[in-house]
């Protein structure tokens, strides 16, 4: 302990970092040397000591956890997300190599565009000979219908990303190109905001260059490219597969940072050849998606029949020039890994110039000579799929690595060349340049970890501007587990890390604001997708659901534990009021409360981008907690107290969400679901428990689960009779428990809605509403009878389907 | 032979949505030479409130519907006038069928007749082991890649039993195979997996097929279907050639084209997909008048 507390000197920090033989490394040159780009930053993190660094990485932790940043792992559980991998240290670059790289790159990109050109338009690589017909045709990248349709505005790829690693030689090499739909840049965003928590002395901030400039200069970009011939304002969106794709954290989190629409395939609808998105206010013309789903996904009607996640006719929007796609359908063609056998060769002919940044070497095994030289080389190549999209080093099951097979049935290399040759490519298993990387022992404390040399890759970032290809100035690095160079996969233990380009000078402090162009125009609040607000107005349901729930049962668990007897009439009544939604009270914590909190999560999870992260915070936590209890909790006491505790948590998530939330379009079909559900509970409620017939104590159990105890003794200072009890629960307009106050509220909300006056009339939804607010308004307790609530129920079932019918679809 | 085509499909939804979109390939193709079209409309009831004709990949004429409002029930209707024309028997230029696929790399070209579409796995049918260890069996030495056509053709007409209720639109070739039964959709994606297996760049037609009554009975009216058969690539001298394998026929003056693709999905006659849930019902009644026949 006491040799913790002091300051270590460096040297012990990376006592343990010893490069490997052979071995380029990024922070020791060929010579043993410290490359001098990583110098300062040394120094500063070497004078820190292990339990300093422990607290440093932890606030970055934390700040992940905060922002809800999480990896999703594809698991039978739709929701089960994994903590984000960061590995502390980041990358460092100098900027000067960093151009270099870059220069290299936007050659590349130019290459890979006209070889999309080429191959959507006269087919000459092929024709000439410079492409096997069979790689392209045999692609299901390749999309036909793609064919002979000039994108439009006359660029097929707008945003990029390259997957690079330094070789023992200290030279640079493409490993993949990422054209389809490259992710990954909301990541290296995040990877920032939590280096920046772990560093964030002056320098090294000064001295880093930003990403936000990037950001900024695609984001006009995207914005130059929705806009029509005419003028006519359209709108901006993202394409995501939704919750359930792995990188559907990014996708959200850079929806909001550019402030664009996160639409899902349903979202949208083709009519007239123009793309339209599904909103509140009817369909609203779409000029730019920036598409996170394969292509063949994108439209089952003229794409992949089976796609569950696509537009039908958005190819037709396509073919017809009236929506830009960053990238374009079937640039998926472009990241084929046989493509880089050819891929050199191609740049030679199509432009007369070599490729300054060489690709991984490559040999695709359909040609005789090739084929035996990756056989007689097969104890240094990897071997794959030539038609497979992943980057090198995302070695599946049929790979074969250094002559040996990776789980396949195969009995020898050369059988499987001679069997599948021309579906087959030989890749160089070129060894991977480490970095630093603070390592930790299983189970060990983030004190105890020591910094080890990981081999790493980096994904560089290429948007297109009006001036041309602009570069992220940073980037996102995989880093692999021990020193296995095939385990750079997150999805098998891999970590990523930040990648800071480094200057000798303090650079400019940009930031997304700064680089907002005069006329930008951000989507309108108003533009609410027609899902999103359905799922608003469900997770306003369910959540008021589960809570009248929580507190009906908490009802029934205190009475068990004062009457100790299961036949009393009160208990049994409950127990037949639950089980009529589907809850077991013998069950502490039923199964359908954990459904009805899944349901609620399900829709907020599809809704992410719109309220804040504190509020899923807190429905995971709800979560959580309701599935430990039905370990612990007891019937009776124990149960109650338990839901005390859920009831505690979700007015919690209510709370941040009406506290904070912005009142605009989505607020109001949240509030409008909660309010709905609300009225129509306690309508439900009285029906039964304020019910001439029911046994006694009914009264005072209704006004219990109403949470208006307190109110009823001010206001009457009298028992309980059917008269207050109706009064206090179903005619005050001031008590947030009674159904004309949710009435009135839902009056409102509607009254607040998009057309909500139809040529002057009031619209089908409020004029529901109107009688029941003023009926409520002028009854007296008597009127109120049973069959009126159950009416009461009936009126507020259909102004649900009113609301469904206007805005929901 | 010129042909009167008539052919209706009714589709009724349980569920109507709003934006049904389709994509109907139901137009017969002029093929210089082969066939031509002297007159073809195709209508639905109710109007759509959008339609586009165009050429798809594969050159077939394809037409883009969408109404906007829910629609209930749709009525196709396609009236074609269509002149086959009658080809020579085909004279076996082909090349052994080893020598075939270097015949196939010499062919530089992604043009939608070009034999590398036709090769590899298409939407839907996948490489079989069964299906093409069934084929290589019929494979005696030498044999021509026209030859190898024709055999593996007149072996499933052989082996397979034509049952119109056993299979669905969706049923695999390996679960038709499997159990050696199937309709002319089966019979072709069976013929297509297994010559795709030996290296036979093949593909699907679909069409019209002259039907003749029982003798002595009158042709009855609608009791036509929609057909469809294999066609294969068979070097460069050849070309293109068309088997029926139901029939175990070659595709001749019986037969009228309207859409070529790599397998039924590239063809299928009605493409669409609706929001709703809820499934639909369709019918379908096809006449194929020879005129000079009366």
């Amino acid at each position: 302990m006491a040799k913790a507390a002091q300051p270590v000197d460096g040297a012990d920090l990376f006592a343990d970092y010893r490069v490997k033989p052979g071995v380029s490394d990024e922070l020791f040159n060929a010579q043993g040397q410290m490359r001098p780009v990583w110098q300062r930053f040394v120094d500063r993190f070497a004078r820190l000591s292990p339990p300093e660094i422990a607290a440093r990485f932890e606030r970055g932790n934390q700040y992940l956890r905060d922002a809800g940043v999480f990896y999703r792992q594809y698991t039978n559980d739709p929701l089960q997300e994994r903590e984000w991998p960061l590995s502390h240290i980041p990358v460092i670059l100098h900027e000067t190599e960093w151009d270099q790289i870059c220069a290299g790159l936007a050659q590349r990109a130019d290459l890979l565009e006209a070889v999309m050109a080429d191959l959507y338009g006269p087919g000459r690589l092929v024709s000439d000979g410079h492409l096997p017909a069979e790689l392209v045709a045999g692609s299901r990248q390749w999309l036909r219908p793609m064919v002979g349709v000039p994108p439009r505005g006359g660029h097929y790829l707008h945003f990029v990303g390259f997957e690079i690693g330094r070789s023992p030689d200290g030279s640079w090499l493409v490993l993949g190109d990422r054209t389809q739909a490259p992710s990954g840049a909301g990541f290296a965003l995040e990877n920032r905001m939590a280096t920046g928590r772990i560093f964030p002395e002056r320098f090294p901030r000064a001295h880093i260059h930003r990403l936000a400039g990037f950001f900024g200069a695609f984001r006009t970009a995207m914005e130059g490219l929705a806009q029509g011939s005419g003028g006519r304002e359209r709108m901006a969106g993202i394409l995501t597969p939704g919750p359930h794709n792995d990188s559907y954290y990014e996708h959200t989190y850079i929806a909001r940072y550019l402030g664009l629409m996160l639409l899902e395939g349903e979202d949208l609808l083709v009519e007239n050849g123009q793309a339209m998105v599904r909103t509140i206010e009817g369909p609203q013309p779409l000029g730019v998606l920036w598409r996170r789903i394969d292509a063949a996904f994108a439209d089952p009607l003229e794409l992949d029949s089976r796609s569950q996640i696509g537009t039908p006719g958005l190819m037709e929007a396509v073919r017809q020039g009236n929506l830009s796609l960053v990238n374009a359908l079937g640039s998926g063609i472009l990241e084929t890994r046989a493509m880089l056998a050819f891929l050199p060769k191609i740049a030679q002919v199509l432009t007369g110039e070599k490729l300054t940044l060489p690709n991984i070497a490559t040999w695709w095994c359909g040609g005789a000579t090739e084929r035996a030289y990756v056989q007689d080389n097969a104890a240094r190549m990897m071997i794959g799929s030539a038609y497979a999209c992943d980057l090198p080093f995302d070695l599946g099951a049929t790979t074969a690595l250094g002559g040996t097979f990776r789980g396949s049935a195969r009995d020898s290399i050369a059988e499987w060349l001679q069997a599948e040759g021309p579906q087959l490519v030989g890749q160089e298993a070129v060894t991977l340049s480490t970095t630093p990387a603070w390592v930790l022992d299983p189970d060990a404390d983030l004190s105890e970890g020591r910094v080890l040399p990981r081999p790493m890759t980096v994904r560089v970032f290429a948007a297109r501007t009006p001036q041309g290809w602009t570069f992220m100035k940073g980037g996102y690095a995989r880093i692999g587990r021990a020193g296995d160079a095939t385990a750079l996969a997150m999805q098998r233990g891999g970590s990523v890390a930040d990648v800071w380009i480094v200057s000798d000078r303090p650079v400019p402090q940009e930031t997304l604001a700064l680089t907002r162009s005069g006329d930008f125009r951000r989507a309108s609040p108003g533009t609410l997708p027609a899902r999103s607000a359905d799922n608003l107005f469900w997770l306003g349901r369910y959540v008021e659901r589960t809570e009248d729930a929580i507190r009906l049962i908490r009802a029934y668990h205190l009475r068990l534990a004062a009457t100790d007897n299961p036949a009393d009439p009160r208990l049994r009544s409950l127990t037949e009021f639950l089980e009529a939604y589907g809850y077991d009270l013998d069950q502490p914590v039923p199964d359908a409360l954990l459904e009805r909190i899944e349901a609620a999560r399900s829709c907020a999870g599809k809704v992410r981008d719109r309220f804040s992260t504190d509020g899923w915070a807190a429905l995971g936590d709800l979560a959580r907690t309701a599935r430990g209890m039905t370990r612990t909790a007891t019937p009776g006491d124990d149960a109650a107290r338990a839901m005390s505790v859920l009831v505690r948590k979700i007015t919690g998530f209510s709370g941040l969400v009406h506290e904070n939330m912005y009142r605009f379009s989505g607020w109001r079909f949240l509030s409008f679901g909660r309010a709905l559900e609300r009225a129509d509970a306690l309508a439900a409620l009285l029906a039964t428990f304020a019910d001439p017939a029911a046994p006694t104590g009914s009264l005072d159990l209704a006004v219990e689960v109403a949470d208006s105890v307190i109110t009823h003794q001010r206001r009457y200072r009298v028992e309980t009779s059917r008269d207050t009890v109706i009064d206090l629960l179903a005619l005050d307009a001031d008590n947030p428990r009674a159904i004309l106050f949710q009435v009135q509220s839902l009056r409102r909300l509607a009254g607040a809605l998009p057309n909500a006056l139809e040529n002057g009339r009031l619209s089908a939804l409020s004029r529901a509403l109107v009688p029941l607010e003023s009926a409520l308004s002028v009854a007296n307790p008597s009127d109120i009878t049973t069959e009126r609530l159950i009416e009461i129920r009936t009126q507020i079932s259909v102004v649900s389907d009113l609301l469904a019918t206007a805005y929901l679809r | 032979m010129i042909y009167d085509i008539k052919l209706t499909i009714d589709y009724t939804y349980a569920a109507p949505s709003d934006h049904t979109r389709n994509l109907l390939r139901l137009m017969p193709l002029n093929i210089p030479g082969v066939q031509r079209v002297s007159a073809r409309h195709l209508n639905s009831d109710p109007r759509p409130d959008e339609r586009r004709d165009y050429l798809d990949f594969f050159g077939n004429p394809t037409t883009s519907v969408a109404w906007h409002a829910p629609i209930e029930a749709v009525s196709l209707s396609l009236r074609a006038r269509v002149e086959r024309q009658v080809t020579p028997p085909v004279l076996d230029l082909s090349p052994p069928l080893e020598r075939l696929a270097a015949d196939v790399a010499d062919v530089h070209s992604l043009a939608p007749d070009a034999p590398h579409h036709f090769l590899g796995a298409s939407p839907r049918i996948a490489p079989n082991p069964e299906i093409t260890a069934f084929t290589r069996d019929l494979m005696r030495p030498d044999i021509t890649a026209l030859q190898a056509v024709e055999a593996l053709g007149r072996a499933l007409y052989e082996q397979m039993k034509f049952d119109p209720d056993a299979t669905t639109v969706d049923t695999t070739p390996q679960e038709a195979f499997a159990a050696r039964h199937g309709v002319c959709q089966d019979f072709t994606h069976i013929m297509i997996a297994g010559l795709r297996g030996i290296g036979v760049p093949a593909g699907y037609v679909s069409g019209f097929l002259r039907t003749f009554p029982p003798p002595g009975q009158p042709r009855l009216e609608g009791a036509d279907a929609m057909h469809a058969w294999v066609r294969a690539w068979v070097g460069p001298e050849n070309g293109w050639i068309e088997f029926d394998p139901t029939n175990d026929q070659p595709a001749g003056v019986d037969y009228v084209t309207v859409a070529v693709g790599r397998d039924y999905s590239d063809v299928a006659p009605v493409r669409g997909v609706l929001r709703s849930s809820g499934g639909h019902e369709s019918h379908q009644a096809v006449d194929v008048i020879p005129l000079d026949a009366g």
